[in-house]
């Protein structure tokens, strides 16, 4: 006989799975199996965490931090986009420039960082490099992939109805790319966070990658741990921020067929 | 009786890719008010007949003369998954200026083909024979005598054919249009069209024209139309006891 399927309160286990693990954390720390330098227990994180910010160190490197990605990874959509769009609808333009694109793309970004340094110095400008190179290349390809595969059927539609030109970049191959661009956009955006950090540790003066490399050298393991638990934190809200762009109406189509 | 306008006309149209043909001297000739159906072997070339007629593609040689707008319901999905159901009809309204008046005759095709109530609603939301019948709606927005229909029901169920076929000639009886269908379906063909021509195997001719004159809708089991069937199936080299066969697996 079927058995009826049991409810799961969704929210309730999202917010009790973290607060269970961190209770066995705590569980485990106050055994002392391991020295409080290696193994912090959460108490002393969370008195860190709390230091950080009434100092204002932390909102200084979040603040850092994302405006490092926005820029990197908002510059990386405004010329990748149409970078994709040109190379799918050119086939002399993807035959010239795709092998180019598929050679940086398969660089690791970090493999930039001597040069980031070398040419950019430290701060800002070498991590939105970095940022760049590791949003661009991948943008590009989802893009011009998104729009080698429009179906034909859109465009003989398009041209019955009159709509040729610029109308049809706005009326047809946008929208008719947007959700499969969206779920690149989320892909990159958390590389960005990735890279930023990575950045941060080798090319920054501050910044949540600094904050981590900081607390390595000044041996404060709370420290690097509640710098830990803020990325983690923000990547993840980055994250459902993007994902409320696939809810639009006119996008649902992508994700439901 | 005067004799209707000619709307589309065909001359000794060619195509071939090389060393391959794939229409022979096509000579066509669609008048005003008519519905003519192509059938023939899959893959002698009816979907290209189509495009040639829509200018889609360009003969190899002959000559082509089509009324200036056409609209064509294609066999894949052609509406925009992006927009809603009025969305997609309204766009087939290009030519009308204002907006208010745009939206009453979207309104009035979506109560013709019986969709009001899913006005708001995406294409991904319908039912294929629903999503059929929008893009029959949008095609019919654009007021022009032609349209084009390239096996616009071959994604459907049997019986949801058999119900498209009869609304189509209800539609056609409140909207009329010249139709150019192109169908792998016999009995179809016999139940909608004026006259019916079948192709030969590739490279593509007429074989034969087989006309109809009972009116539309028609009822499949109508002597006529099942005389028209079993003449076209001879023309095809089946006798009727294999496409009967044939059919019965198909749906």
């Amino acid at each position: 006989m079927p058995q009826p399927r049991t409810t799961v309160n969704a929210p309730l286990l999202a917010v009790a799975t973290p607060i269970a693990l961190i209770l066995l954390w705590g569980a485990v720390a106050s055994l002392h199996l391991f020295p409080s330098s290696l193994f912090p227990n959460p108490m002393d994180v969370a008195r860190g965490l709390a230091a950080e910010v009434q100092s204002g160190r932390l909102v200084n490197d979040i603040v850092a931090s994302l405006f490092r990605v926005s820029t990197g990874f908002g510059l990386s959509v405004l010329l990748g986009i149409p970078c994709g769009l040109l190379l799918g609808h050119s086939d002399v333009a993807r035959k010239a420039l795709l092998p180019i694109v598929n050679f940086f793309r398969s660089l690791s970004p970090l493999a930039w960082i001597p040069f980031a340094i070398l040419w950019l110095g430290i701060g800002d400008p070498p991590a939105i490099f970095l940022i760049f190179m590791a949003a661009f290349f991948p943008i590009v390809l989802a893009t011009t992939a998104a729009v080698a595969n429009i179906p034909s059927v859109y465009f003989r539609v398009a041209r019955d109805l009159g709509i040729t030109g610029s109308r049809l970049l706005g009326a047809v191959t946008l929208p008719a790319i947007a959700p499969q661009v969206i779920t690149t956009l989320r892909v990159t955006a958390g590389l960005s966070w990735l890279v930023v950090v990575a950045a941060e540790m080798i090319a920054g003066r501050d910044g949540l990658g600094f904050a981590v490399w900081d607390a390595r050298n000044g041996l404060r393991i709370d420290l690097l741990v509640a710098a830990m638990f803020v990325i983690g934190v923000i990547g993840a809200s980055l994250d459902r921020l993007l994902v409320q762009l696939t809810k639009i109406p006119s996008v649902r189509w992508g994700y439901e067929r | 009786m005067p004799v209707a306008a000619q709307l589309l006309r065909l001359d000794q149209v060619v195509v071939s890719y090389g060393e391959v043909g794939v229409l022979a001297g096509i000579d066509l000739e669609v008048r005003d008010g008519e519905f003519v159906a192509i059938v023939g072997p899959s893959g002698c070339g009816k979907t290209t007949l189509l495009n040639v007629c829509s200018g889609w593609l360009s003969p190899t040689s002959g000559r082509v003369d089509r009324p200036a707008a056409l609209r064509m319901v294609f066999q894949q999905d052609g509406l925009f998954p992006w927009l809603t159901v009025e969305e997609n009809v309204r766009l087939g309204l290009g030519q009308v200026a204002d907006p208010l008046e745009q939206q009453r005759r979207a309104s009035a095709l979506l109560g013709l083909i019986g969709l009001t109530s899913f006005a708001s609603s995406y294409p991904h939301q319908l039912s294929g024979g629903m999503r059929q019948r929008v893009e029959l709606a949008r095609a019919l927005g654009g007021e022009t005598p032609l349209l084009l229909m390239d096996e616009p029901f071959s994604s459907l169920d049997y019986l949801t054919r058999l119900k498209m076929r009869l609304e189509l000639a209800w539609i056609l009886r409140t909207q009329p249009r010249t139709v150019l269908l192109v169908t792998h379906d016999i009995e179809e063909a016999a139940q909608l069209a004026d006259r019916v021509l079948v192709l030969s195997e590739r490279p593509a001719r007429i074989r034969d024209e087989v006309v109809l004159k009972v009116p539309r809708p028609r009822d499949p089991t109508d002597s006529e139309v099942v005389s028209a069937v079993r003449r076209i199936l001879g023309v095809l080299g089946l006798k009727p006891q294999e496409g009967a066969k044939v059919g019965a697996r198909q749906n």
